[in-house]
């Protein structure tokens, strides 16, 4: 096991470097808040980073075996549907959640 | 009736109802977090510590394996800054002019997460109040550090059908991406961060975050400059 000095230590590091990421750009935003590439960056950027962060967290699907990535297909497929029938967060998690534990267990062998 | 739905006249109470969604993503991956780290032998307490001092899910299940192998402090800060680099992008469109205080905006700065930053940049940004912003970051960190703790207290007791929980973070975002459309309604955004991510996957897999984020910002500003140049030119 590392040492508690090592360990707080490291906790350290990683915390100021994530607190200066996140700090750096309103740092300098006083002068970017007037662009209007920043306004639009601003109107179009949400959505797309949730479009990568969905792919970020299914990068290790392995489509080549069993089971093709299908719980996961089916998954995504399910929190969509109902997120755009329902509206209700909760509701497109859980299931969405519940449709690929399912799909999982019924696939594996 | 009508004004109970107010956003602003409650603020604790829209953001617990903002959060309830990624909670349920937050509660149980922390939970997973707290799992983990204590079967790879840490004590129980270092999950709380891992959580207010790191603070960004994936680099803290990373930061288990990189503290066990004894990684040079060096490394660990490059680490740190290639998994979080996307955080510079949040400040870009993350309405921190909103948050009143010094305290405050530190607060709000330190707790910029994924979670966060996906919550408060897909509203309007004249329904966020101050203190709507805050409890809605403070909200997020609370049920990732009693998911932690929870998890770290529970260990190895967990049943084995929980396998699969994680996939409630993949549900989440899919839910904010058609969530910030709504808001948006903007086509070509998402298509082309599809492209980016699919692009980032195929290219840099392991870096798969940042190199999508920085393509996307790139098109994105390729978008802009043509969008402005066919203004000009009417």
């Amino acid at each position: 096991m590392p040492s508690d000095r090592y360990l707080l230590t490291g906790l350290g590091v990683m915390f100021a470097v994530t607190f200066c990421l996140r700090a750096a750009p309103f740092a300098v935003l006083g002068r970017l808040r007037s662009s209007r590439l920043v306004a639009f960056l601003g109107t179009t950027m949400p959505t797309g980073v949730m479009v990568i962060l969905t792919v970020y967290t299914l990068r290790d699907l392995d489509l080549t075996a069993h089971p093709y990535g299908l719980p996961a297909a089916l998954g995504v497929a399910a929190t969509t549907a109902l997120h755009l029938w329902r509206r209700n967060s909760l509701l497109s998690i859980v299931a969405g959640t519940a449709v690929y534990m399912l799909a999982g267990q019924l696939l594996t062998p | 009736m009508t004004t109970a739905l107010a956003p602003a006249a409650h603020p604790l109470r829209a953001a617990v109802r903002d959060t309830l969604g990624v909670g349920m993503g937050l509660f149980p991956l922390g939970l997973a977090f707290g799992v983990l780290i204590t079967q790879s032998g840490f004590a129980w307490w270092w999950t709380p510590l891992f959580s207010l001092l790191i603070y960004a899910g994936s680099l803290e299940f990373l930061a288990i394996g990189l503290f066990l192998a004894l990684t040079p402090l060096a490394s660990v800060a490059v680490t740190t800054f290639l998994v979080n680099f996307r955080h510079v992008f949040y400040g870009l469109s993350f309405p921190l002019h909103r948050v009143r205080g010094r305290l405050g905006k530190a607060y709000s700065v330190y707790a910029l997460t994924d979670e966060a930053y996906a919550i408060v940049a897909t509203k309007p940004a004249e329904e966020l109040t101050s203190a709507r912003i805050l409890a809605v970051q403070a909200l997020c960190q609370a049920y990732w550090v009693l998911g932690g703790l929870s998890g770290a207290l529970v260990g190895a007791a967990l049943p084995p059908g929980l396998h699969g929980l994680d996939f409630a973070l993949t549900a989440l975002f899919v839910v904010l991406a058609i969530d910030g459309y709504r808001s948006a309604r903007d086509v070509p955004g998402p298509v082309l961060a599809l492209l980016c991510a699919l692009t980032a996957l195929l290219v840099a897999k392991g870096q798969l975050l940042v190199v999508a984020l920085g393509l996307y910002v790139l098109a994105l500003t390729v978008r802009h400059l043509l969008r402005e140049r066919g203004r000009r030119a009417l």
